[in-house]
């Protein structure tokens, strides 16, 4: 950790986009055995930008959702580079509830650069799904645990990205807007990206100050990149930590914890 | 987040001092309309329906039956919790001029007060602060609003005007999505009504919390509503968006808006739906 502590914000966004991080592919194979896939939103299609099922963690049963990147453009082209659809979004509930039903906890891992700006995404609602899950996720009677893994692109991240944990790898990022964007309206110039990411505070280590992340999870000298395997059982051990802790609540203080975690963000 | 090009119809050139007195031109169909007449018809243009937006208190007013609002929240203001500057300066050097501009404190105004006689709980955004933009002030009023709603069994009406979360609190703001969307679901839970009106413009973050977690959803006439940005779709998928893309008559024909409601209707038409409210 020490040794990354010179980073800049810029330096860290450009590690959380590094094209050989790990992705949830990699988590999938990595660390969760019998992942079950389950496909489609009941309601229109199947998104692959978000994509979710059955896994197991350690000794844990749970619903795995994430954002899928694809290691290669053509994959990125069927993924839309993890940038979900109302699809993936109304999918992503559907599972959660699933899980409530089976009284499993769910794992969400978050790494989009937001939600896909597309005319048919607003055609069917982008906007709904989105908070159509945070409203039902502020509820949810299982434990959720969120790992931002990437990059935390605003609403599209917030979409699945509403728990009782909020864990984030020690050079993910995680914004309302990225620094360009940011940097091209406040800047009115999108180079000055590094500085609006260093004033947007969205690294980890910023985020914790912040009281918006529960704990960092450390990475391996150099980046996640540098060792999947290493980065893999830190992520493995972490998320095995918070579900243990959780599953001792009963379901009523576990949802009104989440409920005031979530009341006392920006409080007067 | 459109705050920023909220440009009046200042460049509308206008011939003298008198004619700039006496006539409103409609920035839409740019007809000369009376003052007089503009104003009696609520900012509504009466030759092609447009609806200039309105001040919360403008709205208030309108909404609420005359001398029963009583303002909630009111020691909220904005906050600083990143410590902001941009290129132009501090965040809040920035607010302290919106604030002495609009006579508000954040991008929301919240009370309770009569609606045709029945108690409801309102709150009005303002796109003249911020762009009405959501931020910490701005959830924390939401939140509380939806709580007093809550605790006094009353319907809660949001208007919403907004360009979307507040880049200035950076994760704050967004996570007032989360809050503000949490504290409505507790009225679902508890069976009372939540009716979210949205007006222009309803988009960014506030279109995906809660303006579309609505009992029922009211937009304006012509009101821009949507998710994404009209040019960052455009550079996206390279392609011409159709005209009426992302406004309130294109919602309603994808089927996330229960009706179209003309201002002057608006408040007889909140209060029919209320009244199906059996408690
Ligand atoms: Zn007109």
């Amino acid at each position: 950790m020490s040794e990354n502590k010179k980073l800049t914000a810029w330096d860290v966004v450009q590690i959380a986009r590094d094209k050989n991080r790990p992705l949830l592919c990699d988590y999938i194979d990595g660390i969760c055995t019998n992942f079950i896939e389950l496909h489609g939103d009941r309601r229109f299609g199947d998104d692959k930008g978000i994509i979710g099922g059955f896994a197991t963690i350690g000794d844990n049963k749970v619903m795995l959702i994430g954002h899928q990147k694809g290691k290669t453009f053509e994959e990125n082209l069927v993924s839309n580079f993890g940038m979900g659809s109302p699809e993936g979004y109304r999918k992503a509930l559907r599972l959660m509830q699933l899980a409530e039903k089976y009284k499993i906890p769910v794992v969400t891992f978050i790494d989009t650069p937001g939600a896909y700006p597309g005319l048919e995404a607003e055609a069917r609602g982008q906007a709904e799904a989105i908070a159509l899950n945070l409203a039902k996720m502020s509820d949810l009677e299982v434990p959720i645990v969120v790992v931002v893994t990437g990059e935390g692109g605003s609403g599209g991240a917030l979409g699945i990205g509403v728990g009782d944990v909020i864990l984030m790898l020690e050079n993910s990022t995680y914004a309302v807007i990225s620094p360009e964007g940011c940097a091209s309206i406040l800047w009115r110039d999108g180079a000055k990206a590094p500085e609006a990411a260093e004033a947007m505070k969205i690294t980890a280590g910023a985020l914790k100050e912040l009281g918006i992340v529960d704990e960092i999870i450390p990475e391996p000298k150099g980046g996640a990149h540098t060792n999947h395997t290493e980065t893999l059982a830190n992520v493995e051990k972490t998320i095995c930590k918070y579900l243990s802790a959780l599953g001792k609540l009963s379901t009523s203080k576990l949802v009104s914890n989440r409920f005031k975690k979530y009341m006392a963000i920006g409080k007067f | 987040m459109g705050w920023f090009n909220s440009k009046k119809e200042k460049d509308v050139q206008v011939a003298t001092v008198t004619t700039e007195e006496l006539w409103q031109i409609c920035p839409s169909c740019k007809a000369h309309i009376y003052k007089t007449d503009w104003e009696a018809n609520i900012k509504v243009c009466p030759n092609c329906n447009y609806h200039q937006r309105l001040t919360a208190w403008e709205r208030i007013d309108l909404m609420i039956d005359k001398g029963t609002f009583r303002e909630l929240s009111t020691s909220v203001s904005t906050s600083d919790p990143l410590d902001f500057s941009d290129a132009k300066g501090k965040y809040l050097d920035k607010a302290a001029i919106v604030k002495k501009k609009t006579g508000l404190k954040e991008s929301i105004v919240t009370g309770s007060g009569n609606l045709n006689g029945t108690r409801i709980v309102l709150g009005v955004m303002d796109f003249s602060f911020l762009g009405g933009s959501l931020a910490s002030g701005t959830g924390e009023k939401i939140a509380h609003a939806a709580n007093h709603a809550l605790y006094h069994k009353r319907p809660l009406v949001i208007f919403s005007a907004s360009g979307g979360a507040r880049m200035h609190e950076g994760i704050i703001s967004l996570m007032q999505m989360a809050k503000t969307c949490a504290a409505i679901e507790k009225l679902h839970k508890a069976g009372i009504p939540y009716i979210s009106v949205m007006t222009d413009p309803t988009t960014g973050g506030v279109s995906a919390s809660f303006a579309m977690v609505g009992d029922i959803h009211i937009a304006e006439p012509k009101a821009l509503i949507g998710f994404a940005g009209r040019r960052v779709i455009e550079n996206t998928i390279k392609q011409k968006l159709p005209d009426d893309f992302q406004t309130a008559e294109y919602l309603d024909d994808h089927g996330f808006v229960d009706a179209i409601v003309k201002r002057k209707e608006m408040k007889n038409y909140i209060s029919s739906v209320i009244g199906y409210w059996n408690h």
